[in-house]
């Protein structure tokens, strides 16, 4: 038993639509999962998006603070700690981002009255690092078999000056961009949970970009599925 | 009765309501509250702004100060923005560090004026390299009845338009920066950005505009700031339930109706303000 739970399990890289150089419009980065790597959370996962990675552990569901109980739910928290530097404003948003997020798909009214903790560690910024976090904190909730009713994962889009729309960009793409848009999807009717959005964009824009993240949703949810049936199904 | 049955079961309450397509306080779904706008009322501040929106009250106030310009940008100045909910406003706001929802709601005004361009930091500029402009805004909320971001945003809007920078001169001499209070001029508002707040009630039905209990009720929140071309600075969704397309459609029609009542209302004030 204590072999199996200290088991990595390692799944290779899984590419998005094209392995290398990337073509004009939808292909993400090379992106690639570790579960189960961290021995004192209940659950840890790391996320790698091309060179933008996220460790993410969640210690749940535990004992929470009277002050802080919810009498018929569990209570989420989600700490978001940057690279370098003192978490600041702009860390409290993306943690209120990721919260509610998680606060939609995790099932809460079965653990009432305790606490689940979300701590994700910024490993590398290269761009698209929220929609990273968003996939972090979901494996990492899958590996600390917290029950959820579907998983959920993120996906940034950047529109160019003139309209192209480019997946999962660089930080230099996302710099030069003229809007860049942050999705979160669900995986059981594509539906929009979460929405964080830079720049200007018409709403004609916002419907493709929308359009074009439930479709790359698809290679991350299918990912998911296979590097879950890899680590799961060891003979 | 009614009191009794809204305590012990307040969402059963609310859903009667909604079944008649209407709220507890005799509006529609896609209605507003009615909005009253005052601006100019802080004398010391160099623009001022009070919304009301419904019960829900927003103060803004703009202070223009000098600075040194940033290094990587010698010529552009800084818009400081900061949002206050002090215990005033809500039983839930304790005194101390700002919490959790003023910091959300400080860098949601921060991305909106970032991302609208509502000022072109380059007016704010003096002399580059040596001397800008920094505005300083202090948006401080008096009574929390929900639905805070559109107040703001309206706020800062309307405060802006209200401030006079007066004109500042370099003495080439002294190399000294000189300021005459006598000529003021208004500043550039390129855009003007609304927002419009939706609730999610059950995973389906959207409102409007939602008070503190709907807030409080509600399985998801949707803000919408629109200017006036049609094109959207800001689609924050903070998570909760999910939608689709067509339902995010519904909400864009909506913000461009709000965007235009919100615009005929700050003409009028404007307009009614007295030349001193």
């Amino acid at each position: 038993m204590e072999e199996e739970r200290h088991t990595e399990a390692k799944i290779g890289a899984e590419t998005g639509r094209g392995s290398s150089p990337r073509g004009p419009g939808c292909s993400l980065r090379h992106f690639a999962c570790e579960q189960n790597l961290l021995s004192r959370p209940d659950g840890s996962a790391s996320f790698l998006q091309g060179d933008t990675s996220v460790l993410a552990g969640v210690y749940g569901p535990a004992e929470v603070k009277v002050s802080k109980e919810i009498f018929n739910k569990a209570t989420l928290e989600v700490i978001l700690r940057p690279k370098i530097g003192l978490p600041g404003v702009a860390e409290k948003n993306r943690e209120r981002l990721i919260r509610n997020t998680c606060e939609a798909v995790v099932l809460g009214t079965l653990h009432p009255r305790t606490s689940i903790t979300v701590v994700l560690q910024v490993v590398s910024d290269a761009g698209s690092l929220l929609a990273c976090c968003l996939n972090a904190a979901c494996m990492a909730l899958v590996d600390a078999g917290v029950p959820m009713r579907a998983l959920f994962c993120g996906v940034t889009c950047a529109l160019d000056s003139d309209g192209t729309l480019v997946l999962d960009p660089t930080s230099k793409r996302e710099k030069e961009a003229r809007a860049v848009l942050t999705f979160a999807l669900d995986n059981v009717e594509r539906k929009l949970l979460m929405s964080s959005t830079k720049g200007l964009f018409s709403d004609a824009e916002l419907q493709q970009c929308l359009a074009a993240a439930q479709a790359a949703s698809q290679h991350v949810f299918r990912f998911y599925r296979e590097s879950l049936q890899r680590r799961y199904s060891k003979s | 009765m009614a009191a009794g049955f809204k305590t012990v079961e307040p969402l059963e309450y609310y859903r009667r309501f909604l079944k008649e397509n209407c709220r507890p306080d005799g509006r529609e779904l896609g209605e507003f509250r009615t909005t009253t706008v005052n601006i100019g009322s802080i004398s010391t501040a160099d623009g001022s702004a009070l919304v009301k929106l419904g019960n829900t009250t927003v103060i803004c106030g703009v202070k223009a100060e000098f600075a040194a310009p940033p290094t990587d940008a010698p010529d552009k100045g800084y818009v400081v923005p900061n949002v206050d909910l002090p215990p005033l406003c809500s039983s839930r706001f304790r005194s101390g560090p700002p919490g959790e929802e003023a910091q959300v709601a400080s860098q949601f005004i921060a991305d909106v004026i970032e991302n609208s361009q509502i000022i072109q930091k380059e007016d704010l500029c003096i002399s580059p390299g040596k001397l800008a402009w920094v505005l300083y805004c202090d948006l401080i909320c008096l009574d929390y009845d929900g639905n805070i971001l559109d107040a703001c945003t309206f706020a800062l809007l309307a405060a802006l338009k209200n401030v006079q920078l007066p004109e500042v001169t370099i003495n080439g001499e002294t190399a000294l920066a000189e300021v005459n209070l006598k000529k003021k001029s208004y500043l550039n508002i390129r855009t003007h950005p609304v927002a419009t707040s939706f609730a999610v009630f059950d995973d389906t039905l959207l409102i409007v505009d939602p008070t503190g209990e709907e807030e409080h009720l509600a399985t998801g929140t949707l803000t919408i700031v629109m200017d006036e071309e049609g094109k959207l600075c800001c689609l924050h969704k903070p998570g909760g339930s999910g939608l689709t397309g067509a339902k995010l459609q519904d909400c864009m029609s909506r913000a461009v109706t709000r965007h235009k009542e919100v615009k005929k209302l700050m003409d009028e004030v404007i307009k009614s303000i007295k030349p001193k």
